[in-house]
C-alpha cells in the first residue's frame, strides 16, 4: 500500500488538459451529430410509410438493445473488415453520435406525438402542407416539451464518452491512463479525471437549466 | 460471414452471456439495497443521513461509470482494497446503479399521495411502520417502470467491466477477435446475445408492470 | 373527552387559528361549520396532531396531545393517542394495495396484537354495520366513492377509538352517494359515539349535532345548539353564511 500523493497530478496537468480538450471536441461533435441525426429518425418513426416505420423501429431496437461499447468496437474494429477504415476519434464521434441519436429520436418522437392534434388540424385548415405543418407548428412546440429529456441524454453522452478511451481516443480517461502508466498512481489520476468529469457535468447541467428556463418562458 | 467460426465459438459466447446475466443480477441486488437505503436517507429530516446520501448520488451520477470501475479496480489496491475483477465489477456497477436507483425510489416514494401517510399515522402507526406497511408497497408498484429502465441500462453497462478484464460477453468477443481477426461476425454474435438478454428482461418487467398496474 | 384551549396556528404569516377553545363531552356530537379557509379542517387535524399547533393546549380523555416531549418520546406518545382517535378524510385515503379486509385489520393486528382471526371477525361485524359485507375481498379501486368512505369509517372504528373525527367526509362524493355515508354516521350517533364533524351539509348537521360551532377566519364566531344557531342566530356573520348556503 503506497501512500496517496495528489501532487503528481499537478505535474501531469498538460497531459490532462490535452485529454480534456479532446473530450470537449469529441462531445461537441457527438452531441451535434446526435441532435441532427435524431430528427430524421424521429420523423421516420412516425412516417405513414409502414416499411420506413418498421425499418426505423428495428434500427432503434438494435441500437438501444446493445451496449455502446460493442457498437464502438463494431465501428472501429469491425468496419475495416469491409474495407472502411476510420480513425479512433472519428469512430468515437460516429459511435457516440449514432447511439445518442437513437435515444434523442425516441424523446423527440414522444414530444411530437404529445403536441395536440388540434394544432395539426388548425394549421392544415390554414392551408399548410403536412411538411410545413411539421416544420412551422409541430416541431417548434415539440422541441420545447422535450428540452429536459434531451438534456439528460446529453449529460449521459458526456459520461459515456469515457468509453472511447478503450478504442484509443486520446481523451480524458486515456490521458489519465497514460499518466498512470508512467507514475503507477491509478487512484490519484482516475480520481482527478473523475473530478474533471464531475465539473464538466456540473456546468453542462447548469447550462441546460438555463436553456430549459428560456424555452419554458417563451411559451 | 464465417459461419463455421460462429458455430465453434457459440458455446463460449453463451457461457459468457451467463456471466453477463450473473454480473447484472448481482449488481442490481446491490444497487437496489443501496438505492432503498439512499432514498430513505435522502428523505430523512436528519441532516447527517440526508447529506451523505445526496453526496453519494451527486458523485456517482456525475462521473463516468468507467472511471468509477477504474478507481475501484486499479486504484483500490493503493488504499488497501484488493479485489478480483468480478467482485470489483459487481461493486462498481452496483454502486453506480444504486445512485440512479436512489433517485428512482425517492421519486416513487414522493409520488405516493400524502394522504396515505396521514391515514396511516392517524391510525396510530409510527412513521417507520407506515413507511413499511403503506408507503413502500405502493412505491414498489410505481417503481417497476424505472426499475426496468435501470435494469436494461445496467445490462448494457455491464459491458464496461470488460475494461477490467472480467470475461463477460464483450470481453469474450474481444478476445476471440484478437485470435481470429473476424470482428464483424463475432461482434454481431455478441450483439445478438445482448438483444436476447434484454428482450427477456423487458418481457418479465412488462409482465410485472401489468400485474402491478391492475392493482392500483 | 376532547378539550381545546386557546389554540393558535400560523402558516407562515397567515394565521389560520386565532385562539380557539372548545370542549366535547363523552357521547356528544360536535359539528363545525364555516366557509372554506375558516380553519375548521386545520382545527380537526390539530386534534390528532397531523398539524402541530403553535400555541395552546389540546387534551383527549385527560391526556395532553401536544405534550412538550422531544423526538422518539413524542413519537411514542402521539402514536398511542392516535389509536384513540379515529379519523376519516375527505379523500378516503384507503390503502390501494390492500383489500377492504386488510385495510380494516392491518392496524388492530399490528398495534393491538389482535390475532388475525379475531381481527377479521371484528372487521366483518363492522362491515355489516356499514352495509358492505359483500365487498370484503375487493380492492379500493373497485369501489364507488361512497363505498370507499364507508370502508374508511370501518377502518377507523376497528381501532375502537374513543373519539371519531370526520373531515368533510362527503365533500368528494357525488350527490347521490352522500346519503349512504351520512346514514352510517347517524347510526354511530345513535350509539352515542363521541364525534367531531366538519361538514358542509347543513341539513345533516342540524339533524345529528348536539352542539354546533360556526367558524370564520380562524375564530369561533358563534356556537350553540343546532336549533338556535341555524334558526335563531344572533350574529350577522353567521346569518350571512347561512343565507349563502341555503340560497
Amino acid at each position: 500500500m503506497t501512500g496517496l500523493d495528489f501532487s503528481v497530478v499537478l505535474d501531469y496537468y498538460p497531459v490532462m488538459l490535452a485529454g480534456l480538450m479532446w473530450t470537449s471536441i469529441l462531445c461537441a461533435c457527438a452531441i451535434a451529430l446526435s441532435l441532427v441525426g435524431g430528427v430524421p429518425l424521429a420523423l421516420a418513426g412516425i412516417s405513414r410509410n409502414r416499411i420506413l416505420r418498421s425499418a426505423t423501429g428495428f434500427f432503434i431496437w438494435v441500437f438501444r438493445g446493445t451496449p455502446l461499447l460493442l457498437q464502438l468496437f463494431l465501428i472501429y474494429f469491425g468496419l475495416p473488415q469491409v474495407g472502411i477504415y476510420l480513425s479512433p476519434i472519428v469512430s468515437g464521434i460516429i459511435g457516440l453520435g449514432i447511439h445518442y441519436a437513437v435515444y434523442n429520436s425516441d424523446v423527440m418522437r414522444a414530444g411530437i406525438v404529445a403536441v395536440e392534434t388540434g394544432q395539426h388540424e388548425a394549421s392544415r385548415s390554414l392551408g399548410l402542407s403536412r411538411a410545413q405543418t411539421m416544420r412551422k407548428v409541430i416541431i417548434p412546440q415539440a422541441l420545447r416539451n422535450v428540452t429536459p429529456a434531451l438534456g439528460n441524454n446529453l449529460i449521459a453522452l458526456l459520461k459515456e464518452s469515457a468509453l472511447v478511451s478503450i478504442i484509443t481516443v486520446p481523451e480524458l480517461t486515456l490521458a489519465a491512463q497514460r499518466a498512470i502508466s508512467e507514475t503507477f498512481r491509478p487512484f490519484e489520476f482516475y480520481l482527478a479525471a473523475g473530478v474533471i468529469y464531475y465539473d464538466i457535468n456540473y456546468f453542462l447541467e447548469l447550462g441546460l437549466k438555463r436553456v430549459e428556463l428560456k424555452t419554458a418562458l417563451s411559451r | 460471414m464465417d459461419y463455421d467460426l460462429i458455430g465453434r465459438v457459440f458455446v463460449y459466447f453463451a457461457m459468457a452471456a451467463g456471466i453477463t446475466v450473473e454480473l447484472s443480477f448481482l449488481s442490481m441486488c446491490l444497487g437496489l439495497g443501496l438505492g432503498l437505503t439512499g432514498a430513505l436517507c435522502k428523505l430523512s429530516p436528519n441532516r447527517w443521513l440526508e447529506m451523505p446520501a445526496r453526496l453519494y448520488v451527486s458523485v456517482f451520477r456525475g462521473t463516468p461509470c468507467l472511471i468509477q470501475l477504474f478507481v475501484i479496480y486499479f486504484g483500490g489496491p493503493q488504499i488497501g482494497l484488493q479485489l478480483e475483477p468480478f467482485p470489483a465489477g459487481v461493486l462498481g456497477l452496483g454502486i453506480n446503479i444504486g445512485a440512479y436507483m436512489t433517485e428512482s425510489i425517492r421519486g416513487a416514494i414522493l409520488a405516493v399521495e400524502r394522504g396515505q401517510m396521514e391515514a396511516a399515522r392517524s391510525l396510530g402507526l409510527s412513521k417507520s411502520r407506515a413507511m413499511v406497511k403503506v408507503i413502500l408497497p405502493q412505491a414498489a408498484c410505481l417503481m417497476v417502470r424505472p426499475l426496468g429502465v435501470n435494469t436494461i441500462a445496467l445490462i448494457k453497462g455491464s459491458s464496461l467491466v470488460s475494461a477490467i478484464s472480467v470475461l463477460e460477453l464483450t470481453y469474450t468477443a474481444h478476445r476471440y477477435i484478437s485470435s481470429t481477426y473476424r470482428p464483424f461476425e463475432l461482434f454481431i454474435l455478441a450483439a445478438l446475445f445482448y438483444l436476447l438478454i434484454i428482450s427477456i428482461a423487458s418481457f418479465f418487467i412488462r409482465k410485472l408492470d401489468q400485474r402491478f398496474v391492475l392493482l392500483m | 373527552m376532547v378539550k381545546v384551549i386557546n389554540v393558535c396556528k400560523r402558516f407562515g404569516p397567515h394565521e389560520v387559528l386565532k385562539g380557539i377553545s372548545l370542549e366535547v363531552r363523552r357521547g356528544q356530537i360536535l359539528v363545525i361549520i364555516g366557509p372554506s379557509g375558516s380553519g375548521k379542517s386545520t382545527l380537526l387535524r390539530a386534534i390528532n396532531h397531523l398539524e402541530a399547533v403553535d400555541d395552546g393546549e389540546i387534551w383527549v380523555d385527560g391526556v395532553r396531545v401536544n405534550r412538550p416531549l422531544k423526538g422518539l418520546k413524542f413519537e411514542k406518545h402521539i402514536n398511542k393517542i392516535r389509536q384513540d382517535l379515529g379519523m376519516v378524510f375527505q379523500q378516503f385515503n384507503l390503502f390501494p394495495h390492500m383489500t377492504v379486509m386488510e385495510n380494516i385489520t392491518m392496524a388492530p393486528m399490528l398495534l393491538k396484537k389482535i390475532p388475525r382471526k379475531a381481527a377479521e371477525e371484528k372487521a366483518c361485524g363492522l362491515l355489516e354495520k356499514v352495509d358492505l359485507m359483500d365487498k370484503v375481498n375487493y380492492y379500493p379501486a373497485q369501489l364507488s366513492g361512497g363505498q370507499k368512505q364507508r370502508v374508511a369509517i370501518a377502518r377507523a372504528l376497528a381501532m375502537e377509538p374513543k373519539v371519531m373525527l370526520f373531515d368533510e367526509v362527503t365533500s368528494a362524493l357525488d350527490p347521490e352517494l352522500i346519503g349512504e355515508v351520512n346514514k352510517v354516521m347517524k347510526k354511530l350517533a345513535e350509539e352515542h359515539m363521541t364525534m367531531l364533524i366538519v361538514t358542509h351539509e347543513m341539513r345533516f348537521a342540524a339533524e345529528v349535532a348536539d352542539h354546533v360551532i360556526f367558524m370564520a377566519d380562524g375564530v369561533i364566531v358563534e356556537e350553540g345548539p343546532p336549533r338556535q344557531l341555524f334558526f335563531n342566530s344572533s350574529h350577522e356573520r353567521t346569518q350571512r353564511f347561512l343565507a349563502e348556503v341555503f340560497k
